[in-house]
């Protein structure tokens, strides 16, 4: 039998970000993430932010119209500093990009905004506008998420 | 693992709690996952093998599988793939971070394979893992692929090329985004080339071990590619 399937124009996305970010009156490790209840290594953080830091524009834990352009500190890596540069409308994160990364070869490359794959498209400077998703190196740092919460910390989210 | 990401679903309705329920069930996996296996927490089962503490024969039975395919796709890829790395001291330890990666976004997946009449997407910082409903159709006016931008490795921001993918994984192994963070075990160097690989397959997982083994390897490591991963294709930028 044939199913017949409707896209609907908008699409449910949500940002989530694997480690719940937290307001900075928490612990100063800015990694931890809610603990459920499966067996495995004991003592892990829980943080107090929301499931999964679920940020699907609610609102929920995000300070009150926070809005503006937050850059991180920069964060040195083992491979080089990594610097994240957050856009905030409505307490909600719309845009991250990162403005410094680990290049050890090419310190005199400009590098441009370069795109964290996020729920906005316009964010990249793409050629085509019909593009669901960015694939790319992945991008996985500790220093990465130090930056990005030292930005949210100053976002006030 | 410390990347941000993103799950979009596409369905007749997406506000359905039980949409809320699989992506919530999703993430929860993602957030297990790393509880057992990031080298940065120091109590994961991983961190406690890495520094000596446990044997890895005392980890439970999903760890040593995992440490198990990490050994298959060392034998596959003729060493490229390894989760023998060296750590910040360089003294080698176990990291199965290259394998895991993929491996944890292809669980998360599963908890989304089930929502009727739905296609989704899972973006985990550049490797992207896309599916459907087994009655969703993935061909002809319905099917709606999920259209993957690959990034130009050397001019980041900018779109090199396309993929249409309805299922599977897209994986990306380069040094665009975090310098040079792969490892050659041949040389014992990191490799710090320009360019990247891309490999499209059926899971994330095996697009992820292939993607990293082509970027270190040589025409050896494509030989096997070509071989032993006939369900996936690859290319590099």
């Amino acid at each position: 039998m044939r199913r017949i399937v409707t896209w609907l124009l908008s699409t449910v996305s949500a940002l989530v970000l694997l480690f719940s970010y937290h307001t900075s009156t928490s612990s100063s490790m800015p990694v931890s993430a809610q603990a459920p209840t499966t067996p495995g290594p004991t003592g892990s953080s829980s943080d107090s932010g929301t499931d999964g830091g679920t940020d699907a524009g609610t609102g929920s834990d995000s300070g009150s119209g926070s809005a503006g352009t937050f850059t991180g500190d920069a964060v040195m890596t083992r491979f080089g500093a990594v610097q994240v540069q957050i856009t905030v409308a409505d307490g909600s994160i719309t845009k991250s990009v990162v403005t410094q990364v680990p290049w050890t070869d090419r310190r005199d490359q400009e590098i441009n905004s370069r795109a964290v794959p996020i729920l906005n498209s316009e964010v990249l400077s793409a050629q085509s506008a019909n593009i669901d998703m960015v694939g790319g190196a992945t991008f996985t740092s500790q220093g990465y998420i130090q930056s990005l919460q030292s930005a949210i910390d100053q976002a006030g989210l | 693992m410390g990347m941000p990401i993103s799950i979009h679903v596409r369905s007749s309705d997406p506000d359905h709690e039980l949409v809320d329920r699989a992506v919530a069930a999703a993430y929860a996996e993602l957030v297990r996952v790393d509880q057992w296996y990031s080298t940065y927490r120091e109590d994961s089962w991983v961190s406690r093998v890495r520094c000596g503490e446990l044997a890895l024969g005392s980890c439970p039975p999903e760890v040593q599988d995992v440490a198990a395919q990490c050994a298959r796709a060392q034998e596959a890829t003729g060493g490229a793939f390894t989760p023998w790395l060296p750590d910040p001291d360089g003294v080698v330890r176990f990291d199965p971070t290259g394998l895991v990666k993929g491996w944890a976004i292809d669980r998360a997946g599963q908890q989304l394979a089930g929502l009727p009449g739905a296609a989704w997407s899972v973006n985990a910082g550049g490797d992207v893992l896309v599916g459907r409903h087994r009655h969703v159709p993935p061909t002809g006016a319905d099917a709606a692929p999920w259209r993957i931008g690959i990034e130009d490795p050397r001019r980041p921001g900018t779109i090199a090329t396309v993929v249409p993918v309805t299922t599977g994984g897209v994986a990306t192994s380069g040094t665009a985004a975090r310098g040079a963070h792969l490892y050659d075990p041949r040389t014992g160097q990191w490799v710090g080339r320009a360019g990247s690989t891309t490999v499209v397959g059926p899971t994330l997982v095996e697009a992820d071990i292939w993607a990293t083994a082509l970027f270190v390897g040589d025409a050896d490591t494509a030989r096997r590619f070509a071989q032993a991963a006939s369900s996936c294709s690859a290319f590099s930028l």
